[in-house]
């Protein structure tokens, strides 16, 4: 039974008819609220998150224009796309990342469990605790192995077994056998495919929902890429994936879904195709799409 | 009419001849670099070899004794005292309000004019002489302020001091701050870590080490200031502290090491010559290990993550 972060989530409520959980909100200068559950899970048929015309802006440039699909729970969505097509930017709007660079904002909706995530009360935060994010670049803390996973927890004031939660989370990530004797060592002493494991590991000890990786073995050799894709597909029956990759044979390897997204004239991108891999890889309806996926531009 | 371009001098792969501009380059920045330690060098040998008797011959005698107008019994403890207490008052109020005060211009304060006209002006009151801190302190701490500062006392000081580095504490940590690379804050923002979170358990550990070093190094600063102390009532001519408690001497008449240099350098008699040489050699260890340990906490909190 893996530890919950917070007391037992309230029994599970039947399908779609009854209210989505709301995300706790967090009031500004108290200590966290606990949270309302554990791991939240759609309900069956339920998407993870559901994007409906969203277009993010840099200050007045329109870096992505009227983006609509849905992300299918307990699942790999891959964004596919030529540089400049807003893949990237469009993945940090999912975690209200773009918050962070001074001037951006979002029009349209992105709901998770029914609700906006860009509604006016809700926090930021919170918002991050449940979408987690693995970057281009691996980035652990200047930290031990060990206190790099348990950062999130113990921010959100993790009560229970801490060494406990520590090693789960580095057992999900694939990377527990490795760094099981030495979890006091510095986490940037790691290879760069360990380091990404590692952060990997960081992100799910929180216990998200989803989690988002933006193009995160581009940065790795082909055995640590493949590594990473392995684990992708462990983590897809817990966790619902999305990533950005540049890597066509990748998203055709390892995800379930994908979105082709293109940049337009006006330099926003928009979706040019989505759906399952497969249909888009070998019998794309777009000329476009079936253009990018052979190799003719990109 | 096709542009015909001029073709590039030729050359050939193997060097012909001396390089004669840039050995005259090199030169001229060899030149400049002895010419610097030249001057350092003289005046340091210059003050040792006047200084170093007077300590040989008297010892801790002469770090003990308060000051007289007799060279064979002068010494320079009251000094010593008052710079020690003015270190101390510097730290307790210059640094904490000028790293909080760097962590919220550089975290919290948004990218305004504001914000930017703010961050000039600390910039030029880094400037500011500090002879015009003593008349500020003077004004403010020495007679608005007497009833807490006792009037013409080391207190008064030692916050005049802390008034003149803060401006510097707030830059060097602010610059600290900054040098925090983005990558590690996004890293703490995708766990779902407030921006306190983020500012308290991340990004001022990494920035440690540069705050350290920025303010012990304002301290050192703020120990060598002559003027301001001068204006604030640093006594010079010397006084009595007699059976005076610690607290007493703290809140009445004080001097300071650099004042009690400028003193006694002014003094007609020949003895004082060496008797200042030998305090200033007392000031330069104080400098130099306030420095060194800058350097060590520095190393010490700089691992190699």
């Amino acid at each position: 039974m893996p530890p919950t972060l917070t007391e037992p989530r309230p029994p599970e409520a039947p399908a779609p008819t009854t209210p989505a959980p709301t995300i706790s909100v967090r009031v500004q200068g108290q200590a966290p609220a606990p949270q309302t559950s554990g791991q939240e899970q759609a309900a069956p048929g339920e998407p993870a998150v559901d994007l409906r015309n969203v277009s993010v802006y840099y200050g007045s440039f329109r870096a992505v224009k009227d983006i609509t699909f849905e992300v299918p729970a307990n699942a790999i969505t891959s964004l596919i796309g030529p540089s400049g097509s807003g893949k990237s930017t469009l993945l940090r709007a999912v975690n209200r990342m773009n918050d962070l660079i001074p001037g951006t904002r979002l029009e349209g909706e992105i709901l998770y469990h029914g609700q906006n995530l860009y509604g006016s009360d809700v926090d930021a935060v919170e918002v991050r605790r449940r979408i987690g994010m693995v970057f281009q670049k691996p980035n652990p803390f200047p930290k031990s192995i060990y206190d790099n996973v348990a950062f999130g927890p113990r921010i959100m004031g993790f009560k229970g077994n801490l060494d406990q939660l520590v090693e789960q989370s580095l057992r999900r990530a694939a990377i527990w056998d490795e760094v099981k004797d030495k979890l006091k060592q510095s986490g940037l002493a790691l290879s760069g495919g360990q380091q990404q494991r590692l952060c990997i590991a960081r992100a799910i000890a929180v216990e998200p929902e989803i989690i988002l990786m933006d193009e995160p073995a581009s940065a790795l050799d082909p055995r640590s890429t493949l590594q990473i894709e392995e684990l992708m597909a462990e983590l897809r029956s817990r966790y619902t994936i999305i990533i950005v990759t540049h890597n066509m044979q990748q998203a055709a390897r390892a995800s379930d879904h994908t979105v082709f997204m293109n940049m337009g004239d006006d330099r926003a991108g928009y979706i040019v195709e989505r759906g399952r891999t497969i249909d888009i890889f070998t019998n794309p309806k777009d000329q476009l799409t079936e253009d990018y996926v052979s190799g003719r531009f990109g | 009419m096709a542009v015909v371009a001029q073709s590039l001098p030729r050359t050939t792969l193997t060097r012909s001849g001396i390089q004669w501009r840039s050995m005259i380059f090199e030169g001229i920045l060899l030149l400049s670099l002895i010419l610097s330690l030249a001057i350092l060098f003289t005046l340091i040998a210059d003050v040792v070899q006047r200084g170093l008797p007077v300590l040989q011959e008297r010892g801790t005698q002469f770090l003990t004794a308060p000051a007289s107008s007799r060279a064979s019994r002068a010494g320079i403890s009251q000094g010593l005292f008052g710079t020690l207490v003015m270190a101390i008052t510097v730290a307790l109020v210059a640094f904490p309000i000028g790293i909080l005060t760097a962590v919220y211009l550089e975290e919290y304060a948004p990218d305004n004019r504001l914000t930017r006209f703010i961050n000039v002006n600390i910039r030029n009151l880094a400037g500011v002489p500090s002879v015009v801190y003593g008349l500020l302190g003077l004004s403010i701490f020495v007679l608005t302020l007497k009833g807490v500062t006792g009037g013409t006392t080391m207190i008064a000081g030692g916050i005049t001091l802390a008034v003149l580095v803060l401006p510097i504490v707030i830059i060097t940590s602010a610059e600290a701050v900054r040098a925090v690379p983005r990558a590690l804050r996004e890293a703490g923002y995708g766990v779902g870590a407030s921006r306190w979170e983020v500012t308290r358990l991340l990004v001022l550990p990494y920035a440690a080490p540069g705050i350290l070093t920025g303010t012990v190094l304002s301290l050192s600063r703020a120990l060598g200031e002559t003027a301001p102390l001068i204006l604030v009532g640093a006594v010079l001519g010397g006084f009595s502290t007699g059976n005076k408690t610690a607290l007493e001497q703290i809140f009445g008449s004080f001097t300071a090491m650099p004042v009690m240099v400028y003193d006694w350098a002014r003094k007609p008699q020949a003895d004082f010559r060496e008797l200042t040489a030998a305090a200033i050699i007392v000031l330069l260890v104080v400098t130099l290990l306030a420095n060194a340990i800058a350097i060590l906490l520095r190393n010490r909190f700089e691992r190699t993550w």
